[in-house]
């Protein structure tokens, strides 16, 4: 299996730049077995990110990558799937990337349902500038520009995403990998606009601020406070106030994008003739 | 190129940007709407389809800019449009174009500003915008049409530097030059010259995405054609890796300017009218330049040795062309519609050998042939004078 997943990684890049105990690179190995599983060919298999500690991830994988803007990832991987859409788009943003800077890019993607894989690392903070509060830092947390506590309310990124018009939106969190990463395949498999969040940890910019311990301790917090799309429906509001719902939370049905494209292309080509 | 043929007809500014990104090859567009630029999304939207092209209208100028760029990755030429506020918001990504050495085209018609300004009244206050826009050191490739059929022949060169220096080039245009209707003949296609990217010549495992050819660029694999390379707006070494070495840091920025500024005489243009034997030139640009060339055509019939320097590329300034003015004529004019940007530049040339004087307006009024000529007929007295 580490075979596998090291076969797709630029070696040459190693050590990562992400701090010990960090949530990264367990998303970033969850992607890169979801497209082993997928059988994508790496030449046409395309990840772009945005800025952030987790939107280096790009730059370790052996595909074609592009670490774009902060916050416009989305954007740039709309011109690349619009004017070649036989390649396979996977887009990898941060909770503030995702949400903030780039939320109406976010939501525009969505909304035109373009077939792209975005997978959010929500870490409910902005890890790389170091630890100021995102749109996903939950009430009352702190944060370096939030000493006192957040009083912003948070977003919940999949009821966005399924308000904006996605069609496959889904849930996991770093203690749950192979979670992650079935879900990973099956937004890949979606034809439009998927949104994977997982939850992951930043114990230097969030956990230790909010006394939740080390990388280890975080994975735990997460084990204990998931509980799955099943289990969830069996209880009630105030059961699922502290609780994380994970698995597949949404999937819909809506014309794509491109393929739309397609068919403008083929009319006004019919019209020119 | 069977897509273009040749034909005169009455076309518009904007228009004619279109119908010459097409002939150049251009088949993605990504554009927000502003006045006074939006004919060029609209009439995009329509053509390109019928060409097997693609057109999307993105959420924002930013998002518009960052499409291009993916869509030029992925190996289609790219061309976005808009005008002053649009254009400001761009220019983050314009500097990532530059920093990864993206290929595509950034039209901007010009309006009145700041701010929302007159959106539909002319000005030429973008000049310092286009070159100096994004943050950091790097150089930049603006061309200035004056007239309709320029700005056809102009938006393929646009598109042909692009792609040769694999630099974002900036088509700055104004709203006069952006709405008028003039007479168009466009050239056959076998006629116009189309440049592409310099493709690798390696296997894959060969290839430096970021190693220069001798000319300075390095050849540009599209994503999806076998070369899997990283692209970043971080300092990269010659793989695409980022890194903060001083040294490598240094000798991308000197080589990014160094691809440009090598080739000046393939990147500089300018038009001279009456400069032979000229005391007194006026230096304009874009839809001033019509302005002073009747001035000029007055002065010589009112017997003032009057001439006219355009440049048509703006940046890279043509420092050695004003210059080589400067050493044999007595006075320059430079008429623009703004408080002097580009006159500056001219001063910078000159380094004090001649007098500068400038003809402004800021009013979203075109600067006309009268204010010119009275202009140059002032400084000639004062020349008999003096
Ligand atoms: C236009 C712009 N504004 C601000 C920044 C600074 N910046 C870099 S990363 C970042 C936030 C990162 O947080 P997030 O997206 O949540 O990703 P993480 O680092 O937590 O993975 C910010 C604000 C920037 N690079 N560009
Ligand atoms: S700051 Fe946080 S998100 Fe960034 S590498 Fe360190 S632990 Fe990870």
């Amino acid at each position: 299996m580490l075979s596998q997943v090291e076969s797709h990684l630029r070696s040459d890049r190693f050590p990562h730049i992400w701090c010990p105990g960090c949530g990264n690179g367990i998303v970033l190995s969850a992607l890169v077995r979801a497209i082993e599983e997928l059988g994508y060919d790496p030449d046409k298999t395309v990840v772009v990110s945005g800025i952030g500690c987790s939107s280096r991830a790009a730059g370790y994988l052996d595909f074609n990558t592009l670490h774009t803007t902060h916050g416009r990832a989305l954007a740039f991987a709309t011109g690349i799937k619009l004017a070649r859409p036989e390649l396979d788009v996977f887009v990898l943003m941060g909770d503030g990337d995702a949400t903030a800077i780039g939320g109406n890019h976010f939501i525009h993607a969505a909304r035109r349902n373009i077939d792209l894989t975005a997978i959010i690392f929500n870490n409910s903070i902005y890890g790389m500038t170091g630890g100021q509060y995102s749109p996903l830092t939950p009430p009352d947390k702190r944060a370096t520009t939030a000493p006192y506590g957040n009083i912003e309310r948070s977003f919940d990124i999949a009821e966005l995403a399924k308000g904006a018009g996605a069609t496959y939106v889904a849930r996991a969190t770093t203690y749950h990998a192979t979670m992650l990463e079935k879900l990973i395949v099956a937004g890949a498999r979606n034809k439009g606009f998927s949104v994977i969040e997982a939850i992951t940890a930043c114990p230097v910019g969030y956990g230790r601020r909010n006394k939740m311990g080390n990388g280890l301790q975080m994975l735990l917090w997460q084990k204990e406070h998931a509980v799955t799309v099943k289990q969830a429906e069996k209880m009630s509001p105030e059961e699922l106030q502290d609780k994380i719902i994970i698995g597949e939370l949404y999937r819909g049905e809506a014309p794509e994008y491109t393929a739309m494209y397609e068919e403008i292309i083929a009319r006004a080509k019919g019209k020119n003739r | 190129m069977s897509d273009v043929v040749e034909m005169a007809r009455l076309m518009q500014g904007n228009e004619a940007v279109v119908e010459g990104a097409l002939a150049a090859g251009v088949r993605f567009f990504a554009g927000y709407p502003i006045t006074p630029s939006t004919e060029i999304a609209e009439l995009m939207a329509e053509r390109l389809p019928g060409l097997g092209g693609k057109f999307i209208q993105m959420e924002d100028e930013i998002a518009s800019m960052a499409a291009v760029i993916g869509a030029s990755l992925a190996g289609v030429k790219a061309l976005t449009a808009t005008s002053g506020p649009g254009f400001s918001l761009k220019q983050e990504n314009i500097g990532y174009a530059a920093m990864a050495e993206i290929p595509c085209v950034i039209v901007n018609v010009q309006r009145w500003g700041p701010s929302t300004g007159i959106p539909t009244a002319p000005a030429q206050g973008d000049v310092m915008q286009a070159r100096w826009g994004t943050h950091g050191d790097h150089p930049v490739i603006v061309l200035c049409p004056a007239s309709v059929r320029e700005a056809y022949m102009l938006a393929i060169r646009a598109v042909n530097l692009s792609e040769k220096y694999r630099v974002p080039v900036i088509l700055l245009m104004d709203e006069v030059i952006g709405h008028m209707r003039e007479r168009v003949v466009q050239p056959h296609a076998e006629e116009v010259e189309v440049i592409e990217r310099k493709k690798p010549a390696v296997e894959p495992k060969d290839y430096y995405p970021y190693r220069p050819g001798d000319d300075g660029v390095p050849p540009m694999a599209n994503f999806g054609d076998g070369y899997r390379y990283h692209v970043t707006g971080l300092v990269h070494d010659e793989k695409g890796n980022p890194t903060t070495d001083p040294q490598v840091a240094e000798s991308l920025i000197l080589r990014l300017h160094r691809k440009i500024y090598d080739h000046l005489d393939d990147v500089i243009t300018v038009e001279g009218y009456q400069l032979e034997d000229a005391e007194i030139v006026v230096v304009a640009y874009g839809a001033v330049a019509r302005s002073a060339k009747r001035a000029v055509k007055d002065a010589r019939a009112a017997g003032i040795k009057a001439g006219l320097f355009r440049p048509v590329t703006i940046w890279p300034f043509p420092e050695k062309e004003v210059a080589e003015l400067a050493g044999r004529v007595r006075h320059i004019i430079v008429a623009e519609m703004n408080l002097g940007q580009l006159k500056g530049e001219v001063e910078r040339a000159v380094q004090g050998r001649v007098r500068v004087t400038g003809v402004n307006r800021l009013n979203g009024e075109l600067i006309t042939f009268d204010e010119i000529l009275s202009a140059i007929k002032e400084v000639t007295t004062d020349a008999q004078s003096g």
